[in-house]
C-alpha cells in the first residue's frame, strides 16, 4: 500500500482497532456531554450563544479549542518538521493576532452584539444591506475553513489506519461530517463549547507530554535537539531560519503574515464565542485565557515539530500517508508505541470534531438569524421588547436545518479537498477573514462617519478580491499540487491574496464611505458608542 | 430598516446627550489613547518580524549561541511582547476603564428604570 518502507513507524505496528476503540470512547464521553447539556436548549440564546452562561476561563479554553485547529496541530507541526523555522512563523502570525482580538475587537463586540458578527456590523447602518453582506462574508470563511479540516480528518484517518485510497478516506470524512451534525443538532453552543473545552484539555495535556518526552530524549537542552533536527534534514542548517517554505516567493510569506494577523478578528465562529459569556469583562478573561494557552501551545508545537523532524525524520514524514500532517501522529508512534498514536490520533479527531462543530454552529447562526430573520423574515417588526411569538423558534429550527445542510456541503467539499495542506487552506480562509471582515468591523467600531455603502463595498469587495486571487492563483490551478491540476488560469503568482485584499478591504470601506452622501443616524451611532465602551444594555445571560 | 434597534433602543436615555458628556468623551480618549499606539506599536514590530522573516533570511539564519539562531530569539521575542501587551491591557483596563464604564452604565440603568 505504501509504496515507501517507513524505517522509524513501520506501518505494521499501527493498530487500527486500538486507535478506533480511543477515538469511540472520545465520541462517547463528548455525546454524552452534548447530550446533558443539551436540556436546557430552549431559546435562540441558549441555542445560538450558550446561554451566555461560561466564564471566562471556560470560555478561553473553549476559544484555545476553537482555534488550535488540525492546521494549528498537524500542520504547523509538520510545516516545523519538514520546514524548519517556516512552520513556526506561522504560528506567531495565529499568536499575535490575538492582540487585535483583545486591544481592538472583543469587549466592544460583546457589549453591541447578539448573536453574530452582523448583529454588530448592522448596528448602526441599514440593516438588510449590511446583514446580508456580512451574513455572506460569513459563512464564506466558514466554508474555507471547514473545508481545511474536513480534508485534515482525511489525511489523519489515512495515517491511522493505513487507508490510503480515496474511498477510505472519503467514508472518514463523511463520518466526521455526521458526527459533527449530530453535536451541533443535540448540544447548540453549549454542547459545542463543552466539545472544545474538553477537546482542549485534551490537547494542551497530550501536547505537554509529547514535549517533555521529546525534551527529555535531548537532555532537555533545546540545542541539542535543533542539532539532531540539523542533523537528521536533508536541509541541514536552513531549518533554523526562514526561507525554506517561502524563500522562492517572500512576498507571497509577506501577504500570509498579514492575512494571519488581520485574520484572527474577523473569523465569525471565534466573534461568536464572546456572545457565550456574560459581559465584556468576562470576553476580556477569556481573550487572556486563549492568548495564555495557545501561545503556550505553539511553545510546544516548535519542540514537537522539531522534535519529529529530529526522530522521526523529514523523508519518513513526507513519506507517509497523510504527508506533512502526519508528523505529529508519527512522532508519537515512534514516542510510545501505538498506544500513545492512538491517544494523540484521538486527540486530532477530537480537535477536527470541535472546530468544525465550531463552525457549523456559526455558519448556521448567521444563515438562521441574519438572512432568514432579520433579512427574508424582515417587516415581521417586534414589539418593544417582546418578540413575536412563532419568530425564535422559527429561526432555531432554521439553523438546525441549516446545520445539516452545512454538514453535507462539509462532507462533499472536504472528499474534494483530500490532499491539500490544511494549514495552507486555513490561511486562505484567514484572507478572507482579514479582507471582507475586519476593514468593516474596525470602521464601525471607530470611525463615525461610516455608513452603509462603505460597509457593504468593503465586504463585498474584500471578499470578490480574495476569492479571485486564489481561484488565480498556484493553489487553484497550473501546478501538480494544485486543487486543479489539469487547468492553468493561475495567472497571479501569490498563494496568499492578503496583500492585495486586505489593503482593498480597507480601501474600499472609506471611498463607499467617502462617496456616499446619505447620513446614517446619529442616535444610532451615539447609542452605538455609549454601548461599546459601557456595556449598558449588553446582552444578559439567561437564568435557567 | 432598524427593527432591531427599536426592540432595544429605551426611548428614555438620549444617547447622543450621554456620548457627549465629557465624562464619556475622557473614557473614550482615555480607551483610545491606550488602544490605539499599543496596536500600532505590535503591529509594526510584528511587521518588521516578517519583513527580516522573507527578505532577511541570511541574518535570521545566524546562530547566536549553540544553535540559536536570531530568528528564533526574535520569534520568541513575539511570544513575550504579545504576553506583556496582554497583561500591560488587562491591568490597564481594570484600573482605568473598568470603573468609569461601570460608573456610567449604572447611572444609565437606574435612568432607565425611572422612566
Amino acid at each position: 500500500m505504501n509504496p515507501f518502507p517507513m524505517a522509524a513507524a513501520p506501518a505494521a505496528e499501527n493498530n487500527p482497532v486500538l486507535n478506533i476503540s480511543i477515538f469511540a470512547a472520545f465520541v462517547a464521553v463528548t455525546l454524552f456531554i452534548v447530550i446533558r447539556a443539551s436540556r436546557n436548549n430552549k431559546t435562540a440564546a441558549d441555542y445560538y450563544a450558550a446561554g451566555r452562561s461560561f466564564t471566562g476561563p471556560q470560555n478561553g479554553f473553549a476559544i484555545a479549542g476553537d482555534y488550535l485547529s488540525a492546521a494549528s496541530f498537524l500542520g504547523i507541526c509538520g510545516a516545523i518538521a519538514v520546514n524548519g523555522y517556516d512552520g513556526f512563523l506561522y504560528s506567531i502570525g495565529f499568536l499575535v493576532a490575538w492582540l487585535v482580538a483583545l486591544l481592538l475587537v472583543a469587549e466592544l463586540m460583546r457589549n453591541t452584539g447578539k448573536f453574530t458578527m452582523a448583529d454588530v456590523l448592522s448596528f448602526r447602518l441599514k440593516q438588510r444591506p449590511v446583514r446580508l453582506a456580512a451574513a455572506i462574508t460569513t459563512l464564506a470563511v466558514c466554508f474555507f475553513y471547514l473545508l481545511a479540516q474536513m480534508a485534515g480528518a482525511g489525511g489523519l484517518v489515512s495515517l491511522l489506519m493505513g487507508i490510503d485510497g480515496r474511498i477510505g478516506q472519503s467514508i472518514v470524512i463523511a463520518v466526521v461530517g455526521i458526527l459533527m451534525i449530530v453535536y451541533v443538532l443535540i448540544g447548540g453552543m453549549k454542547g459545542t463549547t463543552w466539545v472544545q473545552i474538553v477537546k482542549a484539555f485534551l490537547l494542551i495535556a497530550g501536547a505537554i507530554v509529547m514535549t517533555i518526552w521529546v525534551l527529555a530524549i535531548n537532555g532537555f537542552n533545546l540545542n541539542t535537539l535543533l542539532e539532531s533536527a540539523v542533523a537528521a534534514s536533508p536541509e541541514g542548517d536552513a531549518i533554523l531560519a526562514p526561507g525554506l517554505q517561502y524563500g522562492s516567493n517572500p512576498l507571497d510569506f509577506v501577504s500570509l503574515g498579514l492575512a494571519l494577523v488581520l485574520g484572527t478578528a474577523g473569523l465569525p465562529h471565534v466573534l461568536m464565542r464572546f456572545y457565550t459569556v456574560p459581559t465584556a469583562k468576562e470576553a476580556r478573561r477569556s481573550v487572556v485565557w486563549a492568548i495564555w494557552l495557545i501561545g503556550g501551545f505553539y511553545l510546544l508545537t516548535l519542540v514537537l515539530g522539531y522534535g519529529a523532524g529530529a526522530l522521526v525524520g523529514p523523508e519518513v514524514i513526507k513519506a507517509a500517508p497523510g504527508g506533512v500532517n502526519s508528523a505529529a501522529p508519527l512522532l508519537a508512534q515512534y514516542l510510545g508505541g501505538p498506544l500513545l498514536l492512538g491517544l494523540i490520533s484521538a486527540v486530532a479527531f477530537a480537535t477536527i470534531l470541535a472546530v468544525v462543530a465550531g463552525l457549523t454552529i456559526t455558519a448556521a447562526a448567521s444563515f438562521a438569524h441574519d438572512i432568514y430573520a432579520n433579512v427574508i423574515q424582515k417587516g415581521r417588526k417586534k414589539a418593544d421588547g417582546t418578540p413575536v411569538d412563532a419568530d425564535p423558534n422559527a429561526e432555531v429550527k432554521v439553523a438546525r436545518r441549516t446545520v445539516v445542510v452545512i454538514g453535507i456541503l462539509a462532507i462533499v467539499g472536504g472528499i474534494g479537498a483530500q490532499g491539500q495542506n490544511i494549514a495552507f487552506l486555513v490561511a486562505l480562509a484567514f484572507a478572507v477573514a482579514a479582507s471582507a471582515n475586519l476593514p468593516t468591523i474596525l470602521y464601525s467600531l471607530f470611525w463615525r462617519r461610516f455608513n452603509t455603502r462603505g460597509a457593504v463595498w468593503s465586504m463585498y469587495g474584500g471578499l470578490a478580491a480574495a476569492i479571485i486571487l486564489i481561484v488565480l492563483s498556484p493553489v487553484f490551478s497550473g501546478s501538480e499540487t494544485a486543487m486543479i491540476p489539469s487547468i492553468d488560469i493561475a495567472i497571479w503568482p501569490l498563494n496568499n491574496p492578503g496583500i492585495v485584499s486586505i489593503p482593498l478591504g480597507f480601501i474600499l470601506g472609506w471611498l463607499g464611505t467617502i462617496t456616499s452622501r446619505s447620513t446614517e443616524s446619529r442616535q444610532l451611532a451615539a447609542e452605538m458608542d455609549v454601548r461599546s465602551l459601557t456595556g449598558f444594555g449588553a446582552e444578559k445571560p439567561i437564568e435557567h | 430598516m432598524t427593527d432591531q434597534s427599536s426592540e432595544r433602543s429605551s426611548a428614555a436615555i438620549d444617547y447622543i446627550a450621554v456620548e457627549e458628556s465629557p465624562r464619556f468623551q475622557k473614557l473614550k480618549r482615555t480607551q483610545r489613547s491606550f488602544i490605539f499606539p499599543l496596536a500600532a506599536l505590535f503591529l509594526i514590530w510584528y511587521f518588521v518580524y516578517v519583513l527580516l522573516g522573507a527578505y532577511a533570511t541570511e541574518f535570521m539564519g545566524q546562530r547566536v549561541w549553540g544553535d540559536i539562531t536570531i530568528g528564533l530569539i526574535l520569534g520568541f521575542g513575539q511570544f513575550i511582547t504579545t504576553f506583556a501587551i496582554t497583561m500591560a491591557y488587562v491591568s490597564f483596563a481594570g484600573r482605568k476603564l473598568d470603573p468609569k464604564a461601570q460608573e456610567i452604565r449604572e447611572e444609565l440603568e437606574k435612568a432607565e428604570a425611572q422612566s
